[in-house]
């Protein structure tokens, strides 16, 4: 009888061995798909130019374990479409183009994992094949890899999503910290996202033109979350709104149900106007809001606002549709039906391929891939070579007048992006829509 | 076995210098302002009470999951690192069984009372089934091996089931509520027990007749009544019957117990069921109290329970049971007056603070001395 009883166990636990094996997490089973679609699609598509020299190779490290990949899938799925368009080919078909999508997210952590992040920086710093690293999704994910490809020719680096401030710009509260990130003193970071120094800032203005006039702000203590909360708070001071408290809370925690009754009385007794969270979805945003409509009303009776981190579907599908409705979340940029005719054809061209977009960072996606290629173009073009880590970055802070997805752009000396468009979203129905754009 | 001498007190110099520490450095980092938090009590000191409620319902879930890692510690010494997992997979599995019995969608309260109670049987089942599973595959064959060995496989495991509840949460054709957006991302648990008593689906408020700003919850109630319920039965059990006994007499001495001819492996089996199966009633409650799925939540409330397990005094039914309210308190209280990021930080000083002070817990050790 124990026999038969171990038996029985044991088939249920090789059952369930099997089902976690296949399952794996989305990423282990979606990442390596995404490395191999380019060893295999690339051979075919180098096929007319005979002479091809060698190979350039162009890594992508997001986070894809946790619920940013949501985001981060839209954002590989841009880049693959971009180097099917180029037929994985470069400099008239001298070179072939290859192309990896590294996950920087660990399972441990549910989210993006410094330990994994720099393991990656590492990796691609050693890989002399590897010309541009694109990411990361994370700003506190690229404040460890930007010094380590920085001493590696160095290797150019283009981010899709990073906002905080400090990575390009010097802050005067914090002198020498964005200089740390380069040692050998020449830039190789830049990013086609307008950074939190303007996000926060309309947000804060955004939250006052809705008729609030006491806030109070919460953050996932990270660099990016924290980083758009300290803007928002400051310049929420400046133009006239009474901040009632700023604090960073437990991503982790299993309810947040004591916090928001302490909020629910920190306006002398009354709850706030409006709440503005800096954080990323990964960091228990949904749980956030939900224990904040359980205590203090829905979003209509105290606004809940958030930076870019939280307009991603999968923070309302967590919340629940009717918990999310009135949220509002901000993103650089214009809506997707408002981009011009290049960024239009993209999201086109994504639709076909891969089915509806509404997540907002893939034509970011799409957009780093463009700067990569033009930026190796430009070293063939003008008589260099490409395989140079060097010239390739040159090339990339060169670009200027751009006529990409996103419009017509250039990058400053700093790496950051002439588009300073913000537009905001409230969740309708189940779906974020579009309620303006700020500069 | 090392004789302690009793020249000079080291532990009491330790611990001294540790309260020292936490007080004067952690302690204002921590936002610990004790003028600051008596004034807010004093301005508010009904809050205090709502901080209490919050407490001790988030302390009764906390304390379900204690009581499986007690009793497990008690009989074979070993930290199941995959219970917290198996308490995760209890929420999905409860999820998933209302789902496919068109619960979620239902407003009839009889028919959600019975999809409740279904769900309630079939996630106790399934949480038992596993974590006994885990037990005879992962810990059993490595009962007489180093310490370390069993508690490796124990976070292997862990890592396992982990896996296993972000691959079911990406199941939509199950669970269409799971949505397109992956199985990393948060699930919503439908506040099921306000549905029942209330159309529109907002939480009944038990207090509000008292004209108090107090929130008193019907999910609050059905927690605590669940778990003082599941705490006696489990006690009388424990107490009362021939199974009991021979698992009380297992945790005391394996081999005596062996040679009364008591089945050890069977005794560890059940223990591994009962505990697995309280899991699994603990997921139904966080679903419905916090109406929250997610594959990472059965990793916090592990650490949380375990401190509590320790708190009471590891392998004491009613050690685990008093170890959960309390850390539940803990943390309401320091959500509310100190700060939500330092919340853990205060739950694990009472874990150090305890283990120095008090290795056996508030209420002792119950299962006799452990060579």
């Amino acid at each position: 009888m124990t026999k038969r009883l171990f038996a029985l166990l044991s088939v249920l636990v090789v059952a369930s061995l099997a089902l976690a094996a296949c399952g794996s997490t989305p990423a282990a089973t979606e990442a390596p798909a995404n490395n191999e679609a380019p060893a295999t699609q690339a051979p075919a598509a180098t096929e007319p130019p005979a002479a091809a020299m060698g190979t350039l190779k162009i890594v992508s490290s997001l986070p894809m374990t946790g619920s940013s990949l949501t985001q981060t899938q839209t954002i590989v799925n841009a880049m693959q479409l971009r180097l099917e368009q180029a037929n994985y080919a470069a400099c008239g078909g001298k070179y072939t183009l290859e192309y990896e999508a590294w996950d920087d997210a660990s399972a441990a952590l549910g989210k993006w994992d410094p330990a994994v992040e720099t393991e990656n920086a590492n990796k691609a710093a050693a890989d002399p094949s590897i010309v541009a690293y694109l990411g990361t999704f994370n700003s506190g994910a690229a404040k460890l890899s930007i010094p380590i490809l920085n001493q590696a020719g160095p290797l150019t680096m283009i981010s899709p999503a990073n906002t905080n401030p400090g990575l390009t710009k010097a802050d005067k509260d914090l002198p020498g910290v964005t200089d740390s990130y380069y040692p050998t003193g020449v830039r190789n970071y830049s990013r086609v996202v307008a950074a939190d120094d303007i996000q926060g800032k309309v947000a804060a203005n955004f939250v006052k033109s809705l008729g609030a006039t006491t806030v109070y702000i919460l953050d996932d203590n990270e660099l990016y979350g924290k980083g758009v909360a300290d803007v928002f708070e400051a310049t929420a001071k400046e133009i006239g709104l009474t901040v009632l408290g700023h604090e960073s809370i437990d991503p982790k925690a299993a309810d947040y149900k004591a916090l928001m009754t302490k909020i629910s009385t920190s306006n002398s007794g009354a709850a706030p106007d409006a709440i503005y969270v800096g954080m990323v979805v990964d960091n228990n945003a949904s749980q956030l809001l939900k224990d904040k409509v359980a205590i203090m009303g829905d979003n209509e009776t105290v606004k809940y606002v958030g930076p870019d981190g939280i307009q991603t579907q999968a923070f309302i599908d967590g919340a629940g549709a009717d918990v999310a409705e009135g949220a509002y979340a901000s993103v650089a940029g214009v809506p997707l039906d408002k981009l011009p005719p290049a960024g239009l054809q993209f999201v086109k061209d994504y639709e076909a391929k891969y089915g509806k977009l509404t997540e907002p960072y893939a034509v970011y996606g799409y957009e780093t891939m463009n700067v990569a290629l033009k930026a190796i173009e430009d070293v063939c073009a003008a008589g260099g070579d490409p395989t140079d880590r060097a010239a390739v970055n040159t090339a990339v802070f060169a670009i200027k007048n751009f006529d990409g997805a996103l419009g017509t752009w250039s990058f400053d000396a700093n790496g950051d992006t002439s588009l300073t468009d913000m537009t905001f979203y409230q969740v309708k129905g189940g779906a974020y829509t579009s309620v303006g754009t700020f500069k | 076995m090392e004789t302690t001498k009793k020249k000079f007190n080291w532990r009491g110099l330790g611990v001294s210098l540790l309260v020292l520490y936490i007080v004067f450095l952690i302690g204002p980092i921590a936002s610990l302002d004790v003028p600051a938090i008596a004034a807010a009590i004093k301005a508010n000191p009904i809050q205090l009470i709502q901080f209490l409620i919050i407490g001790i319902s988030n302390g009764a879930i906390i304390a379900i999951i204690a009581l499986g890692y007690t009793m497990v510690y008690g009989i074979i010494e070993l930290i199941n690192f995959a219970h917290g997992d198996v308490y995760m997979i209890g929420v999905f599995t409860s999820l998933t069984v209302l789902s496919v019995t068109g619960t979620l969608d239902s407003k009839d309260p009889v028919r959600i009372t019975l999809g409740l109670i279904l769900a309630l049987v079939v996630a106790v089942v399934v949480g038992a089934v596993l974590n006994a599973s885990i037990e005879r595959l992962a810990y059993r064959r490595l009962r007489n091996a180093p310490r370390l060995a069993p508690l490796i496989s124990a976070i292997g495991m862990s890592f396992i089931i982990e896996n296993l509840g972000l691959m079911w949460a990406a199941q939509a054709w199950l669970v269409p509520s799971f949505g397109t957006t992956g199985g990393a991302s948060q699930k919503v648990f439908p506040d099921m027990l306000s549905v029942m008593f209330n159309s529109l689906g907002q939480d009944v408020n038990l207090l509000a007749s008292s004209g108090l700003p107090l929130r008193f919850t019907i999910k609050d109630l059905l927690v605590i009544i669940l778990a003082v319920s599941l705490m006696i039965g489990l006690y009388l059990f424990v107490q009362r019957t021939t199974l009991g006994k021979a698992m009380r007499a297992t945790a005391q001495n394996r081999d005596a117990a062996k040679m009364l001819g008591i089945d050890i492996d069977r005794v560890i089996t059940a223990t591994f069921l009962i505990g697995g199966g309280l899991a699994g009633a603990a997921g139904l409650m966080a679903g419905l109290y916090n109406n929250t799925a997610w594959w990472f939540m059965g990793f916090r409330a592990g650490l949380q329970a375990f401190t509590a397990a320790v708190l009471g005094g590891i392998g004491n039914i009613t050690g685990a049971m008093l170890g959960g309210f309390l850390i539940g308190l803990l943390a309401s209280f320091s959500d509310g007056y100190l700060s939500t990021r330092w919340t853990n930080a205060w739950v694990f000083t009472v874990l150090v603070l305890i283990l120095l002070f008090r290795p056996t817990g508030l209420l002792g050790e119950q299962t006799g001395q452990k060579a």
